[in-house]
C-alpha cells in the first residue's frame, strides 16, 4: 500500500520527545534523593534485609546459647552491648536474628495474601455477577472480624510455628488486596483504552491478561509495601500473646512477651524489640508512602 | 481611552520542578482599560492561565516566583502583595469565573452560603442585606425563582445553572476587573450561547473590565474589545478585535484563523499549522514559533524578535521589521 | 434499493436502568429512545446533539460496546445484535472506533508498537515482517515514524496520541469507523491537522465515517449528512448543506445560530433557548423539546410529532410541519 497521501504533518523527531527519553529507572531514582522520607525508608529496609541475610555472622554471640550466669545484663556490660535476658542470652543478637523471622513473614505472608487476594479481586471486579457478590459478601464478613483475633482463631487452630502464622496472617490478610484490586479492575474496565480492546476484537481473556493485569502492578505494588508493616506488626502481637513463632526461636514478638515479666526490673528486654519493631514499621511505610506518590498517577498529577 | 485598570509589564513566572527551572510566561505586557473586555488568546501551554493566576495572586507560592516584571492593578503593585493584602483584592477588587462549575463549588454548601461567603469577608452588610444582595445578584445572571435557588445545593443545578452562581458570585462585590478562565468551554453550544450573552450584557455596564482567558476565536470575535494572542509564554500579537481579524499579522494568528473550518471551503483540506506547541522547557534561542512557522527565515532560528508595533497593533515578528519588507 | 447502505440503524433503544438507593424506585433512563438510521458506504454521517442527547451511546451500541436494549443494527446486511461475542469479534476487523480521549485510548502499559500489532495479531492479519512493514506504513501515512516504535502513549502530545488512535483505527482497513468527538480534546492548531488526516485517509481508503459531534463547524467542514440528536431521539436529518441553509426543527435552528461567528463583524440571528436540556431519566411528554422551544404549541406537550418528509431525504420531527395550516390555527385559537 504505497501511500498517495503525503506524509505532511510529520512530527521532528528531536525536540518534541527529547524531554521523555530520560529512562524510568533514572527517573525513579531522581525522585528517591529528592524525598527524605524515601530515603530513609530504603536505608532502614537495606539495613533490615542485610541484618537477615548476614544475621549470622554480624551477631556478636550464639543468640540462643543460654548463660545463667550472665542473666539480666544491663546494656554495655561485659560485652554485651544492649544487655541480656533472663536466660542470659545476648540481646543484640537476638534482635539481630530477629529481623530474619520478620522479613520471611513480611515477605512471604504478602506475598501469599497478594496473590490469593489479587486473583479473587480480578475475578470479583472483571466477571460482575453472582461471583462478584459472593466474594464480596465473603470478604464483608470477614473484615467484621477484628484482624488479629482472626489471626489468633486460625493460628490456634492450626498450631504455632513459622509456617503456620505465615499461613494465618496470610488467610487474614487476603480480603485488603481483594478489595483494592477488584475496585482497581472495575474502573479499569471502563476505561476507553479496553473499549478499544473490545473494538479491536480483542478475546475476553487476552483483555484481562494483556489489558487490565499489567496496570494493576503499580496499585498491587504499593498496597503490597504498605501492608508488609501491618503484617509484621501482627506477627509481633501474635507472637507476644504466646502464638506464633515459639521461643527460643528469636523473634521481636516473643522477646516481648519474654521480657514483659521483667518490665520494672529489665527495662531493655521490652524497649529494644520494641524500638526494633517500630523503626521497621516506620521505615517500611516511609518506603510505601514514597512509592505510592511516586507512582501514583492520580496523586502525582498536577 | 479610559484610564488602564490593569497593566502587565515585562512579567517573567518562573516554575521550579526539582532542579528543573522552566519559565512558562516570559516577558509578557499588556494592559486592560476599564470598561474593556480583553481576551487572551492561546493553547494549552500557552501560558495564558498562569497569566490569569498571577493576576489573582494564586500563583503556587513554594514552586512559582515572579523573578521580574509588574502587574499594576488600579495603580497598585501586586506581585509583592501578602497573602493578607491579596485576600482584600481577591473576589473584592478582582474576582474570577472558573472553567469548571461543577468542582468550583463546594458540594457541602447551599448555593445561598456560598455566595455570602465573599459578602461577609468584604462587606459588613446585616442578614437581611445580604439576603437581598445575593438575590438581586442572582437575578441579574438570569436564574429563575433565586429566593428558592439560594436553599438549594450545586448537585441540584444544571451545567449552565452553575455557571450562572459561579458568574453571580464574581460579580457580588461589584468587582473591577473581572477574569473568566475558558468560561464556557466545558458546556455545551446552546448553553454556551446564554452564557455569553449574560456576559456581554454585564461588560456592557458601568465599567467592568472583563479579562476572557480563551482558546476558542469565536468566543473572543464574540465577546471582545481587544485581544492578545499567547503561544508557548509569550505575547505573539495584541491588536483591536477587527483589526486583528482583518489584519493578522504574525504567522501564528494568521494560521489560527485561517484554520478555522468556517474560513475553508467545505469537504476541502483545512489550513493546519504543523507540528506541535513546544513545552516550556523546550524553547530554544530564536523566534519561539519559528519551527512551525511556513515563513520563517533564517534570522527566526537565531535571534528573538522584538515586538514591532504599529498603530499600538503589537506583534512579535521579523517580517514586521522594516529591513525585512512588510509581507502581507 | 438502488442505494447500497453500508449500516443500518433501525428502532434502536439503549436504557439504563438506575437505581437511586434501596427502597426508591429504578428509574429507567432513555440514553438513546428509537432511533433509525442508514449510512451510506463512503459517506460521512455525523451525529450532532449535545451533551447527553445519546450520540455516543448510539455510536458504541452500533460497535457492540454496550447492549442494546431493543432494535437492529444490520452492517453489510447482517443483523449484529443478535450475534455472540466470538462471532462480533471476527467482524471487527471491519469497522473500527477513533475515541475522543487520546490520553485514555491507548494503554499506558504498552508500546506504540504493541498497540498498533494486536489488532494484526487478533486478526491474523500478515506475517512476521510484513507485519512489521505494515505498521512502519501506517505509522508513516498518520504522520509518526519508526522512531516512534517503542515509545510509550505518555510520552507523545495529545495530537500524537490521536494519530496513534487513528492508526490503530485504520491498519485492518476496516470499512467502517465511528469517530466519537475526534478533535474536541485537541488544540485548536491541532484539530485541524487530525481532521485533514481523516478526510485523506477517507480518500484514501474509501472509508465510511459514523462522525460523532457536538462541533457544529466541524461538521459542517467534513460531513455529507447529519442527524441531529436531542434526547435521545433523532429530530432532524439531511444532506449537510441542505442542513445549514436550511434547518427546519427549532432545536437545529438554535443549535446552528448559537455557533460563534467567525468574525467580529459578523452579526448573526441568534436563538437563545431557554432553560436546560432535561433529564433523560424523566423526559418531557410530547416532543421532547417543547419545554425549551420558542414556538412551541399546545399539541406540543400532549403528542410525540411524526416524521415529516421534505426534498432529498431532508426530514424532522416536528408539530410545525405535521399539522396542516388550519389545524395549527385550530390550536392557536384554542390556546
Amino acid at each position: 500500500m504505497a501511500s498517495s497521501i503525503p506524509n505532511e504533518p510529520l512530527i521532528p523527531e528531536d525536540d518534541s520527545l527529547a524531554f521523555s527519553q530520560k529512562t524510568k529507572a533514572a527517573e525513579f531514582f531522581t525522585s528517591l534523593l529528592h524525598s527524605w522520607t524515601g530515603l530513609l525508608g530504603v536505608a532502614i529496609i537495606f539495613i533490615l534485609l542485610f541484618l537477615s541475610i548476614f544475621g549470622h555472622w554480624i551477631a556478636p554471640y550464639d543468640p540462643v546459647k543460654t548463660e545463667l550466669t550472665a542473666k539480666l545484663l544491663p546494656p554495655l556490660t561485659d560485652g554485651h552491648l544492649l544487655g541480656t535476658d533472663h536466660l542470659g542470652r545476648d540481646l543484640l543478637s537476638r534482635i539481630i536474628l530477629g529481623a530474619r523471622i520478620s522479613v520471611i513473614i513480611g515477605l512471604s505472608t504478602v506475598l501469599i495474601a497478594g496473590l490469593i487476594g489479587t486473583v479473587i479481586g480480578i475475578i470479583s471486579g472483571f466477571f460482575r455477577g453472582w461471583i462478584d457478590i459472593v466474594l464480596m459478601r465473603l470478604v464483608d464478613v470477614q473484615l467484621s472480624f477484628p484482624f488479629i483475633l482472626l489471626v489468633l482463631i486460625i493460628n490456634a487452630v492450626l498450631g504455632a510455628g513459622l509456617k503456620n502464622i505465615i499461613i494465618s496472617l496470610a488467610i487474614g490478610g487476603w480480603v485488603i488486596f481483594a478489595r483494592v484490586i477488584r475496585s482497581e479492575v472495575l474502573a479499569l474496565r471502563e476505561k476507553d483504552f479496553i473499549q478499544a480492546a473490545v473494538a479491536t476484537g480483542v478475546s475476553r481473556f487476552e483483555i484481562l491478561i494483556k489489558h487490565i493485569v499489567p496496570n494493576l502492578f503499580t496499585p498491587m505494588i504499593i498496597l503490597a509495601s504498605l501492608q508488609i508493616s501491618s503484617f509484621i506488626i501482627a506477627e509481633a502481637s501474635v507472637s507476644f500473646l504466646g502464638f506464633g513463632v515459639q521461643p527460643p526461636t528469636p523473634a521481636w514478638g516473643n522477646m516481648l512477651s519474654e521480657g514483659k515479666d521483667f518490665i520494672f526490673s529489665a527495662w531493655w528486654l521490652i524497649t529494644f524489640p520494641g524500638l526494633a519493631i517500630i523503626i521497621t514499621a516506620l521505615g517500611i511505610n516511609l518506603f510505601g508512602d514514597w512509592l505510592r506518590d511516586t507512582l501514583d498517577p492520580k496523586i502525582k498529577g498536577k | 481611552m479610559a484610564e488602564s485598570i490593569l497593566e502587565i509589564k515585562d512579567l517573567k513566572i518562573q516554575f521550579q520542578n526539582g532542579k528543573h527551572i522552566v519559565q512558562p510566561i516570559r516577558e509578557v505586557s499588556f494592559q486592560i482599560k476599564a470598561g474593556q473586555t480583553v481576551g487572551i488568546v492561546g493553547e494549552s501551554g500557552s501560558g495564558k492561565s498562569v497569566t490569569s493566576l498571577a493576576v489573582m495572586g494564586l500563583l503556587p507560592d513554594r514552586i512559582s516566583s515572579i523573578p521580574s516584571g509588574e502587574i499594576l492593578f488600579d495603580g497598585k503593585e501586586l506581585t509583592k502583595l501578602k497573602e493578607k493584602e491579596w485576600r482584600k483584592i481577591r473576589g473584592n477588587e478582582i474576582s474570577m469565573i472558573f472553567q469548571e462549575p461543577m468542582t468550583s463549588l463546594n458540594p457541602v454548601f447551599t448555593i445561598g452560603q456560598q455566595l455570602s461567603e465573599p459578602l461577609k469577608r468584604h462587606r459588613q452588610l446585616s442578614n437581611k442585606e445580604q439576603k437581598a444582595a445575593i438575590i438581586k445578584v442572582l437575578k441579574q445572571v438570569g436564574i429563575p425563582r433565586p429566593e428558592q435557588i439560594i436553599h438549594e445545593y450545586p448537585h441540584q443545578l444544571s451545567g449552565g445553572m452553575r455557571q450562572r452562581v459561579m458568574i453571580s458570585m464574581a460579580l457580588l462585590c461589584e468587582p473591577k476587573l473581572m477574569i473568566a478562565d475558558e468560561p464556557t468551554t466545558a458546556l455545551d453550544v446552546t448553553i454556551q450561547a446564554q452564557i455569553l450573552s449574560l456576559l456581554k450584557k454585564i461588560t456592557s455596564k458601568k465599567d467592568r473590565s472583563l479579562m476572557l482567558i480563551t482558546h476558542d476565536l469565536g468566543v473572543v470575535a464574540e465577546m471582545c474589545d481587544w485581544v492578545v494572542v499567547m503561544y508557548a509564554g509569550e505575547i505573539v500579537e495584541s491588536a483591536e478585535v477587527n483589526e486583528l481579524f482583518d489584519r493578522p499579522l504574525h504567522p501564528y494568528t494568521r494560521g489560527l484563523i485561517q484554520s478555522l473550518p468556517s474560513n475553508n471551503e467545505r469537504k476541502s483540506k483545512l489550513y493546519a499549522i504543523q507540528g506541535q506547541v513546544p513545552k516550556p522547557e523546550q524553547v530554544k534561542q530564536g523566534c519561539i514559533f519559528a519551527n512551525r512557522c511556513p515563513l520563517a527565515m533564517e534570522k527566526c532560528f537565531q535571534e528573538s524578535p522584538p515586538a514591532f508595533q504599529e498603530d499600538g497593533h503589537l506583534s512579535k515578528c521579523w517580517l514586521q521589521s522594516s529591513d525585512e519588507g512588510v509581507v502581507r | 434499493m438502488a442505494e447500497d447502505y453500508l449500516v443500518k440503524v433501525q428502532n434502536l433503544k439503549k436504557y439504563y436502568e438506575v437505581s437511586k438507593g434501596m427502597f426508591k424506585q429504578k428509574t429507567i433512563i432513555r440514553a438513546v429512545d428509537d432511533v433509525s438510521f442508514s449510512i451510506k458506504r463512503g459517506e460521512t454521517y455525523a451525529l450532532v446533539g449535545e451533551s447527553g442527547c445519546g450520540k455516543s451511546t448510539t455510536g458504541k451500541t452500533i460497535l457492540g460496546l454496550t447492549d442494546a436494549t431493543a432494535g437492529e443494527i444490520y452492517f453489510q446486511g447482517k443483523d449484529i445484535t443478535k450475534i455472540s461475542y466470538s462471532d462480533m469479534r471476527k467482524l471487527r476487523k471491519d469497522f473500527q472506533m477513533i475515541f475522543q480521549d487520546p490520553y485514555a485510548s491507548l494503554n499506558p502499559k504498552k508500546t506504540v508498537r504493541e498497540i498498533l500489532m494486536e489488532p494484526l495479531r487478533i486478526h491474523k492479519k500478515f506475517e512476521g515482517k510484513e507485519r512489521e512493514k505494515k505498521i512502519h506504513e501506517i505509522l508513516e501515512i498518520v504522520g509518526l515514524s519508526k522512531s516512534h516504535l517503542h515509545r510509550y502513549p505518555h510520552e507523545f502530545s495529545g495530537g500524537q496520541r490521536q494519530r496513534i488512535g487513528i492508526a490503530r483505527a485504520v491498519i485492518l482497513q476496516p470499512d467502517f469507523i465511528i469517530a466519537d468527538e475526534p478533535v474536541s480534546a485537541l488544540d485548536v492548531s491541532v484539530q485541524s491537522q487530525v481532521i485533514n488526516l481523516m478526510l485523506d485517509l477517507q480518500k484514501e481508503f474509501g472509508l465510511t465515517y459514523l462522525f460523532i459531534s457536538h462541533d457544529l463547524s466541524v461538521i459542517e467542514h467534513m460531513t455529507d449528512r447529519v442527524a441531529v440528536m436531542y434526547l435521545g431521539k433523532i429530530v432532524e436529518v439531511a444532506e449537510t448543506e441542505e442542513l445549514f441553509e436550511n434547518p427546519k426543527h427549532p432545536y437545529t435552528q438554535a443549535l446552528i445560530s448559537a455557533v460563534p461567528v467567525a468574525h467580529p463583524r459578523e452579526e448573526r440571528k441568534r436563538i437563545i433557548l431557554k432553560g436546560d436540556v432535561p433529564s433523560p431519566a424523566n423526559p418531557p411528554k410530547g416532543c421532547p423539546f417543547h419545554t425549551r422551544c420558542p414556538f412551541a404549541m399546545d399539541i406540543c406537550s400532549e403528542k410525540a410529532p411524526e416524521e415529516v418528509f421534505f426534498t432529498d431525504g431532508h426530514k424532522a420531527t416536528c408539530h410545525l410541519y405535521t399539522n396542516s395550516k388550519e389545524e395549527i390555527k385550530d390550536v392557536i385559537r384554542n390556546s
